[in-house]
């Protein structure tokens, strides 16, 4: 079983490096722009499901370190473009090893200020006080007229990386998935982890692992940290595949859909969230070339899904790996 | 000072708005513990439903229960054929399903009435104004809101207090196990909720119809803020949605009118508006944090 | 993957059996979601150009591709990106609003495509980011409130009220307003989900102004516009607009509260140019349950701008060839005068309209007179080309 699964994983990735080939010899070369995006939603909703399928804190308000992450490439490239300076104080950039992890730091410093206050409540409550926040961080960007406001902030050249043409998509689409298995790889780490091992046992019962002399609090603010920095790193990457970040990135509407794709894919899975990024990217992409009418198909096929599956795509793909 | 009192009765007439949306989905949510995000289709099914009779027969007054039948004819159909299906499920298998309500309820009624908002006619006996006050007209449609859902509110209060239902109600938000362990007939009661929160949902649509645009996506637009006052009231009770709706659609239009100006006298310059804005805008986001910090189970926590 | 194929280019395929492929012509826009009846106009006019050459354009047989961007910036880029790998698109045009154009366009001018809007023309793309692969048919958001501004002074109003919603187009709105209108003005700015103006109309009343200026598109205006009626404003304070708040849909929806109230624009159903009848009679015929409006007339203006310019090249196998051909904007507009600035951003004349009660007890804008002539916008300075 474990052989299969390895030998799989190793399919997989050769699939994944080969794409650029793939995606022009089948003549779809618009589909690696596409893989590129699910890649990094991917990140982005493995990072909420740090939090919510591992730690069960259900995060309504991850699109604020998505969006945050976006912003700071974006915000680095106008100031480098207009050669100012940001508050005056620093200059931009447009080198991909300096904005990036900038990105994941904001994201993570933002993340440690919002999970202070909010992993004070629970449930449901939980889920508003970070959509909450998120929103806050909306209204202010969109009302930011110095960095775009509502029309965002247009990168116009792609970030640079020593040694490398990131204008050519191919090579930009490898820089992506490098950043990605990277990801995962430290994702995996920090899940099999013994701080891994806590959070589970958190989600299960809080009261347990306090009575045990585990720090809750503390361990929470950790993965909700951690979570926030790796949603801004998919928010950087975002930026500049998209060349482009807006109050878009920030919306309520832009956290459901990262929740979407962790209950697509399936809660609490290390690869669910991925496998859910893309299946919601390929349905609206397709679904959209065949119907304008393509929200009534997207909408029955999620609820044929959920009511016909329980846990996902995950569970869907360990049933057929079960009969065969 | 007139001024002030206007901008109250206009912040009674949101918050009621606010209260027929959050009645049910806190009822929903507290007792059945189900996380309904298509509750937004409802409001915006009553107001389709009840523009289109009034339109087709001219009379504002039959658009009314037509938006209530559509409403609930709606939930009874979503909580048997969906809902029905999740009770024991998680509570992230309900955002997903009814998520993927809201994109077949959306784009169900794009093709049944197009994309075009349509126009609702206001009654005609309530087209103007009445002067309340010397010097204070005010439009008697909005005060007709605030006595219908002054009303629904006392008809909530008096059926959650004083009928059975309302006793299983109180129990089921209370304590859900305990209720389904004494033989209720829990299944039924559930149907009963989930239709009486369709049912507000509708008569909200339809009663903001001629104010608002009646359009495709307007649950959405104000779903946000339903949820808001349910976390605020306390997840499964009626009078926390009452006093948080009614808290929230005055502090929300208070700021909005008030603040800027206040903030001019205080500050110079454009900063004053941009800050006095901006908080206006955030206005009820800011209100739940701090309600949730102080009181993490919201204002009228049930079963603590 | 199967395309949406509409009606007009299934026209073009069969009445020319044996004749070279037809043009593609790509077009994003929104089709979803509260503003869909933007994209829907923005489609429907398009196509109703097409289909009066017989699903021609310029003498040259098209096919036009619709996809919906569902008002996702990422959707409209990735659309964009299989409009021009996969079916070798040149050419496209279509979408609503300003964050999708940010997204998308950099990346179509890049890859040597050319993009015409309909509608969407951020000040982002019309100064130094201007680009020779860019065109803009309708207008630029500063230029339009402008004439509202114009018309206000014009109108010898000395104090007014100016609302829009708290983000960048809202205040744009509002610094146009004022750069020409002159008198005292009270700003209130709004919130782009605020479903409820009672507080503003209260404030208003407060303030007691000459005029009346908002900005709010869409949704937001036809609740704008019931509201005032309902609180007794309208005939007490009069309001003056620009257009995308006063468009045909936001008048059908309102109903007569909408009569007396003063608007500026670029082009209006009773224009009396032989161009405008022929496109109002076209879309009456047509859609007659359906106004028409500026998006209908913007769309349609820009596939007569392609028309114009494949009748001169014959397609788009030659890029500079049709570059050079559609600057020299060489068709006849629905709006009369047209012409390109340095930034390919529309030189325009705005004119003075007013809601009045039609023949059909429908309110209909009825035009007064010019107000403005020959306009650009102000970005075209910063662009180099």
């Amino acid at each position: 079983m474990m052989r299969r699964s390895h030998v799989f994983a190793a399919l997989g990735l050769i699939v994944l490096i080969l794409m650029p080939m793939l995606t022009d010899a089948i003549g779809q070369a618009s589909l690696l722009s596409l893989v590129t995006r699910a890649l990094i939603y991917g990140i982005a909703a493995a990072s909420l499901n740090l939090v919510l399928g591992y730690g069960g804190m259900v995060s309504f308000g991850h699109a604020a370190f998505f969006g945050i992450g976006g912003y700071v490439v974006g915000i680095l490239f106008q100031n480098f473009s207009d050669e100012t300076l940001f508050l005056g104080l620093f200059p931009g950039t447009n080198q991909m090893l300096i904005t990036v992890p900038l990105a994941m730091l904001v994201a993570g410093v933002l993340a440690a200020m919002i999970g202070a206050l909010a992993l004070r409540t629970g449930g449901v409550q939980f889920i508003m006080i970070t959509m909450a926040f998120a929103q806050m961080l909306f209204f202010l960007f969109v009302s930011l007229k110095v960095y775009g406001g509502e029309d965002g902030i247009i990168i116009r050249k792609v970030n640079e990386l020593p040694l490398l043409n990131m204008k050519d998509k191919a090579t930009l689409y490898w820089v992506v998935l490098a950043v990605t298995v990277a990801f995962f790889l430290g994702l995996r780490q920090v899940i099999n982890s013994s701080f891994g091992a806590v959070l589970a046992g958190i989600r299960q019962n809080e009261r347990r692992m306090a009575a045990l002399g585990i720090p809750v609090f503390r361990y929470k603010l950790y993965a909700f940290v951690l979570s926030g920095m790796g949603a801004g790193l998919a928010g950087a990457m975002m930026a500049n595949a998209m060349r482009f970040a807006s109050p878009d990135m920030l919306h309520w509407m832009k956290s459901g859909e990262l929740m979407i794709m962790v209950i697509l894919g399936g809660v609490g899975t290390l690869l669910g969230p991925f496998f859910g990024a893309g299946a919601l990217l390929v349905l609206e992409s397709t679904l959209s070339s065949w119907t304008e009418h393509w929200q009534l198909a997207l909408g029955l096929i999620l609820l044929v899904l959920v009511l016909g599956t329980k846990g996902g795509l995950m569970a869907l793909i360990g049933k057929v790996w079960a009969r065969k | 000072m007139i001024l002030f009192l206007e901008q109250l009765l206009n912040g009674l007439q949101f918050g009621v708005m606010l209260f027929l949306l959050a009645a049910g989905l806190t009822l929903i949510f507290g007792i059945m513990g189900v996380i309904n995000l298509a509750h937004g289709s409802l409001y915006m099914i009553g107001a389709y439903a009840g523009t289109w009779v009034a339109a087709e027969t001219g009379s504002f007054w039959l658009g009314i229960p037509a938006a209530l039948a559509a409403a609930a004819l709606t939930g009874f159909a979503i909580e048997a054929l969906v809902i029905r299906r999740l009770y024991a499920r998680d509570h992230l298998d309900q955002v997903l399903a009814t998520f993927g309500l809201i994109l077949i309820f959306n784009q169900g009624i794009t093709l049944i009435f197009g994309r075009q908002p349509l126009f609702t006619k206001l009654p005609a006996a309530f087209d103007g104004s009445v002067e309340i006050l010397p010097g204070l007209p005010y439009p008697t449609y909005r005060l007709l809101i605030i006595a219908a859902g002054l009303l629904v509110a006392l008809g909530l209060y008096l059926l959650i207090n004083r009928t059975r239902v309302g006793m299983l109600v109180r129990a089921g938000a209370t304590n859900r196990e305990m209720v389904r362990a004494l033989g209720v007939d829990i299944r039924l009661l559930y149907t009963a909720v989930f239709g009486l929160g369709a049912l507000l949902a509708g008569l909200a649509g339809i009663m903001a119809a001629p104010i608002l645009a009646v359009q495709v996506g307007m649950g959405e637009q104000i779903l946000l803020a339903t949820f808001v006052v349910v976390v605020i009231g306390g997840v499964g009770s009626i009078r926390g949605a009452f006093v948080a709706g009614l808290l929230l659609g005055v502090a929300d239009t208070l700021l909005r009118a008030f603040l800027p100006g206040l903030l001019r006298q205080l500050m110079t310059g454009p900063e004053a508006d941009a800050l006095g804005i901006g908080i206006a805008s955030i206005g009820i986001y800011l209100l739940m944090v701090i309600v949730l910090l102080v009181r993490p189970k919201g204002l009228f926590a049930v079963g603590s | 993957m199967k395309k949406l194929l509409t009606a007009a280019s299934l026209l073009a395929l069969t009445s020319l059996p044996g004749f070279a492929d037809p043009v593609k012509i790509g077009m994003i826009t929104t089709l979803s979601g509260p503003p869909g009846y933007l994209g829907e106009q923005i489609r429907d006019g398009f196509m109703l150009a097409v289909e009066a050459e017989g699903g021609k354009l310029g003498g040259v047989p098209v096919e036009v591709v619709v996809e919906d961007d569902g008002l996702k910036p990422g959707n409209g880029l990735q659309i964009a990106d299989k409009f021009m790998n996969e079916d070798g698109i040149k050419l496209i045009t279509g979408i609503v609003f300003s964050n999708v154009a940010g997204a998308t366009v950099p990346e179509i001018v890049d890859n040597d495509a050319i993009y015409i809007s309909p509608n969407a023309a951020p000040s982002s793309l019309a100064g130094a980011d201007c680009n020779p692969n860019y065109f803009v048919v309708s207008w630029q958001n500063d230029a339009l409130h402008e004439a509202s501004g114009v018309a206000a002074k014009k109108l010898g109003y000395k104090t007014a009220v100016a609302l829009a919603p708290n983000y960048q187009a809202g205040k744009d709105a509002i610094a146009g307003f004022e750069r020409e209108f002159g008198g005292q003005v009270t700003e209130i700015f709004t919130s782009l989900d605020q479903t409820d103006f009672a507080p503003e109309m209260a404030q208003i009343r407060a303030a007691n102004p000459d005029v009346v200026f908002q900005f709010h598109p869409g949704g937001l205006g036809i609740t704008f516009l019931k509201q005032y009626q309902q609180a007794g404003l309208l005939g007490q304070i009069p309001m003056v607009l620009s257009e995308p708040s006063l468009d045909g849909v936001i008048l059908g929806a309102v109903g007569d509260a909408a009569i007396g109230i003063k608007g500026t624009t670029h082009w209006a159903a009773d224009f009396d140019n032989a161009a405008s009848q022929e496109m109002v009679a076209a879309w009456t015929a047509k859609y007659p349950d359906r106004p028409i409006t500026t998006y209908a007339q913007q769309s349609y203006d820009t596939a007569k701008l392609i028309a114009s310019a494949f009748a001169k090249t014959g397609g788009v196998d030659d890029m500079d060839a049709l570059r050079a051909a559609l600057k020299s904007a060489d068709f006849t507009s629905t709006r009369g005068n047209f012409a390109f600035g340095v930034n390919q951003h529309p030189v325009q004349d705005w004119y003075l309209t007013e809601v009045v009660a039609g023949a059909g007890g429908k309110p209909e804008v009825k035009t007064l007179e010019k107000l403005r002539e020959n306009v650009g916008d102000i970005y075209a300075a910063e662009c180099k080309m």
